[in-house]
């Protein structure tokens, strides 16, 4: 990109180099497969804390400093020179690991090129620029006889948008408007003949937008690769990392309950109407209706109710009392009673089955006749609304859930309903059906019989 | 309006909200036979096939033939019966079709990757297939969302003294259009009943992303407010947005002045002048001039020119050298603004899957065509006067002994409305698609030489 409007001071002879890659061509070395693991789990972590503040509304400069902390703690490395090499790879891994869906992709493209956008701003003004060079951006800056004709207008855009009136020597770069949708969105930008007139410190955001339709491209690449040939290599290596990688959920482990007594069957009942989250009340209700779920809905209430403490014995009693009333008591034992054992870690694999996080059962995809899934994603608006009311939400209160619901906070809109129903904030947010459930009966249960 | 679903849930896309609103109930006033008739008369098939093969129904190499092909149409029937993702390879199935099934109403969708009718083939593939690629960007403007800023009707209802709201909306979307974001190709239509419709076609706003459009329409959108808000309009900032002052100059303060002020008697009543000074956040000054116009009653000024004398005092006070205060000296923007400023059905806007009435349909409730408008000529629109169904019949009926079908068209009142058509939009538009189908065919071809490189 040229800047050559007006003089400006002879290059210096020192090479900037910028700490942040764009990450063109994938890491060269050899990768342990530990750190394959253990770098991008750390990078998750980065990137499901932007999640997390994005979508709990965070202002501009909390976000800023969320970053930084977030970078900060998650992206070191005992040794300086390993540093890069971190950074490289675990972008490599995630990408490998969120390509593999529609949904996947556009979560991670978010939170990357809000990362991306962070670190460029972090950036000397030279670095900024040597990336702008990368980036092979085919914009000039504005010559001075188009800058002086625009002088007032760009201006009046600037004071419009509380901003210093731009100097003589100010660099403008005249792009598509296309290319920077978000300063046209809040009209932060002069508009002439489908140019957006940028100036140099509004750049972050045309690099942003080059970051992520790149990104974008390769995660199509990565996934057309992944299909057709390295999860069928790498099926004994990788590919069960990868697999595990996205769905893990980098919270407190809830396989195992914590902090409460067991519960019984009888108290199920209260329990639900009291401290289950919609998801969950959901399912318990059909199946209660029912006296079926189909096998999705068993898994996610199955193993919440682990989670919440129900064991395997209460477990197997609950559920055939439930399927009893529309399948025999042979039939039970012989086709479901060896899922519930399975999710207790009673039969084939011995691994303990984890109760779901929100975020996985967000992404799941219930089918006809399915009631498993997160209501604030799948449910139909009229639906949501019924449901919110049936469990005490205020009018008020709905509204500020749907609100969230339509800009796909959906954690978020869980977490105002806890917030709703229990009379009392919520800060962590919710971003686990269990944690809905302990926090709840944090809330509700006397001092006195707490852990 | 239903739900948007990203991702499988596509059957569910939304359909233009204004008129599914009102269901799709079979109204006394359409008559099928006068319909068919209207179809196979009058309608102007070829155009429409024209115009959405965007130049690709040409001999040129470089043309796509599937283009047309993949364009959703949905037809409304009697019964409330609603089709979904109907497409046709040629102008004259696409005739047929409509001819036959005799349609309420046509709404015309996105082209898709692949043909809509075989869209349950791609189904099973996974990965997005069948998915929008291309769809104009168009907007929906509805006059039911003036109900709080107009006193003349409420509703479905329009008449004279509100459509200059509509005439607003016209220049300041079209002008921004044009001078802001470089586009050529607009077409306005009326929507039949009370508002309008606009289809900006060039190459590059059809290749708009959700996000690109969702930044225009958030461009063009200043309300913020809701019922419980008192100001609608918050104009904050030193100085106005250029688009925005250019607007406030150039239509909506002429407009306010001249005719909206008047027309709607927007001082004449307490209940309306006290609506105004809820806007002005300062005590002192309204109750002044709630007290000025309060004794007024006696005042020698005659009932017609009240609104318009108020008006001047309400902008002496604020604007006096008195009011530094610049949120006060913003005020009277925000009250024209909030009075004028068109506003939008933004969800229409911001996504490609969003249907749209087809122009030239006839409005199942009215009768009326959906016929353009000129936007160098809006002021001279008036809704009131548009053919209707019966209309048309009847001057086909002159007409007599049979003719060749352009004639018909011709002593109907609807030929001038498709000559417009023809020559400002459709023509213009042709040609530029050809220039544009003739250049990427040549970049095609000089990058298959250099393929190696890429
Ligand atoms: S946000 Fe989580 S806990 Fe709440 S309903 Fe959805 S999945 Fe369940
Ligand atoms: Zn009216």
């Amino acid at each position: 990109m040229e800047t050559v409007r007006t003089q400006r001071k002879p290059l210096s002879k020192e090479v900037v180099v910028p700490t942040l890659p764009l990450y063109r061509s994938p890491p060269s070395l050899e990768v342990r497969l530990e750190d394959f693991e253990l770098f991008a789990i750390d990078r998750l972590r980065v990137l499901k804390g932007i999640s997390d503040g994005l979508s709990r509304g965070k202002k501009h400069e909390e976000m800023e400093q969320l970053e930084k902390d977030l970078w900060n703690k998650n992206m070191r490395h005992p040794q300086a020179s390993e540093i890069a090499n971190k950074d490289i790879i675990s972008h490599f891994v995630l990408r490998l690991v969120y390509c593999r869906t529609e949904e996947l992709r556009k979560w991670f493209l978010s939170m990357e090129t809000a990362l991306f956008r962070y670190r460029f701003r972090q950036e000397s003004a030279e670095a900024q620029r040597a990336l702008m060079a990368e980036f092979d951006l085919p914009y000039k800056a504005v010559g001075s006889a188009e800058f002086e004709s625009l002088r007032d207008k760009l201006g009046q855009v600037s004071r419009s948008i509380g901003q210093p009136l731009p100097t003589a020597d100010a660099i403008f770069y005249k792009v598509p408007f296309e290319e920077v949708p978000e300063l046209v969105a809040g009209r932060r930008v002069f508009l002439h003949k489908g140019h957006a007139y940028i100036a140099s410190n509004q750049v972050v955001s045309l690099v942003g937008t080059q970051f992520r339709s790149h990104l974008s491209k390769a995660l199509i690449l990565t996934n057309r690769k992944w299909t057709s040939t390295v999860r069928e290599q790498e099926k004994d290596r990788l590919t069960p990392i990868v697999e595990a990688l996205c769905t893990s959920y980098l919270g407190p482990d809830y396989s195992q309950p914590k902090g409460f007594a067991e519960i019984s069957v009888k108290d199920i009942n209260e329990l639900a109407r009291s401290s289950f989250p919609l998801c969950m009340r959901h399912l318990f209700e059909k199946l209660k209706e029912d006296h079926h779920l189909k096998h999705g809905g068993r898994m996610q209430l199955g193993l919440f109710l682990k989670g919440v403490g129900l064991k395997l014995d209460d477990a197997l009693m609950f559920w055939k009392a439930e399927f009893s009333q529309k399948v025999s008591a042979e039939r039970f034992d012989k086709e479901y009673a060896y899922g519930i054992r399975h999710n207790y870690g009673r039969e084939g694999k011995r691994t303990d089955y984890t109760p779901y996080s929100c975020q996985k059962i967000i992404l799941s995809t219930p089918g006809v006749g399915d009631h498993h899934g997160c209501p604030y994603r799948h449910f139909s608006d009229e639906n949501l609304r019924a449901a919110l009311s049936k469990m005490g939400v205020n009018s008020r209160a709905v509204e500020d859930v749907m609100d969230k619901v339509r800009n796909r906070h959906y954690q978020l809109a869980c977490t105002l309903t806890f917030e709703a129903v229990h009379a009392s904030s919520c800060d962590s947010g919710i971003n686990h059906p269990n944690q809905y459930f302990s926090d709840s009966q944090k809330l509700l249960q006397p001092k006195s019989t707490q852990f | 309006m239903k739900k948007e679903e990203n991702g499988n849930g596509r059957d569910e896309m939304v359909i233009d909200g204004s008129e599914e609103r009102e269901g799709n109930a079979v109204p006394e006033g359409l008559n099928v036979n006068y319909l068919k008739l209207y179809y196979g008369k009058l309608f102007p098939h070829a155009d429409i096939h024209k115009w959405m093969s965007y130049g690709n129904d040409g001999k040129h190499p470089g043309c796509d033939q599937s283009y047309f092909g993949r364009r959703e149409f949905s037809f409304t029937l009697d019964n409330d019966i609603y089709l979904r993702f109907q497409s046709f390879n040629s102008a004259s199935e696409l005739e047929n079709s409509i001819k036959e099934k005799c349609p309420f109403k046509i709404d015309i969708g996105p082209v898709y990757s692949v043909d809509p009718s075989k869209r349950h083939a791609y189904a099973q593939t996974g990965d997005n297939v069948f998915t929008p690629v291309e769809r104009e960007l168009i907007f929906d403007i509805d006059m039911t969302d003036y109900d709080d800023v107009r006193y003349c009707c409420a509703g479905a209802d329009v008449c004279l003294d509100c459509w200059p709201l509509m005439t607003i909306a016209i220049k300041v979307i079209d002008t921004a259009l044009r001078d802001d974001f470089g586009f050529n190709h607009i077409l306005w239509v009326y929507s039949g009943r009370r508002g309008v419709h606009c289809w900006v076609c060039d190459g590059k706003a059809r290749r708009l992303t959700n996000e690109q459009r969702a930044a225009i329409a958030d461009y063009f959108h200043v309300y913020k407010g809701n019922e419980n808000s008192q100001k609608k309009v918050s104009l904050t900032g030193a100085a106005l947005h250029p688009f925005l002052a250019r607007s406030y100059t150039e239509v909506l303060r002429n407009f306010f002045e001249t005719k909206l002020l008047s027309s709607q008697n927007l001082f004449s009543t307490e209940e309306r002048y006290e609506k105004i000074l809820d806007m002005i956040p300062d005590e002192s000054l309204t109750s002044e001039l709630r007290g000025k116009w309060q004794d007024n009653k006696r005042s020698t000024s005659s009932k017609k020119d009240i609104d318009s004398i108020r008006w001047e005092q309400l902008k002496t006070m604020l604007q006096s050298g008195k009011q530094k205060v610049q949120g006060l000296r913003r005020c009277v923007e925000e009250i024209v603004f909030s009075f004028t400023y068109p506003r939008l059905d933004m969800e229409v806007s911001k996504h490609m899957n969003h249907l749209l009435k087809a122009p030239f349909c006839v409005h199942p409730k009215t009768g009326r065509i959906c016929v353009p408008i000129d936007p160098n000529e809006c002021e001279e629109f008036n809704p009131t006067t548009v053919p209707t169904l019966a209309t048309l019949l009847e001057e086909l009926n002159m007409g007599g002994v049979r003719q060749e079908v352009n004639d018909e068209l011709d002593r109907t009142s609807l030929g001038e409305s498709i000559r417009f058509f023809r020559s400002s939009f459709l023509q213009p538009l042709l040609k530029s698609c050809k220039e544009e189908i003739e250049s990427s065919y040549n970049t095609k071809l000089q990058r298959s030489k250099n393929s190696l490189t890429w």
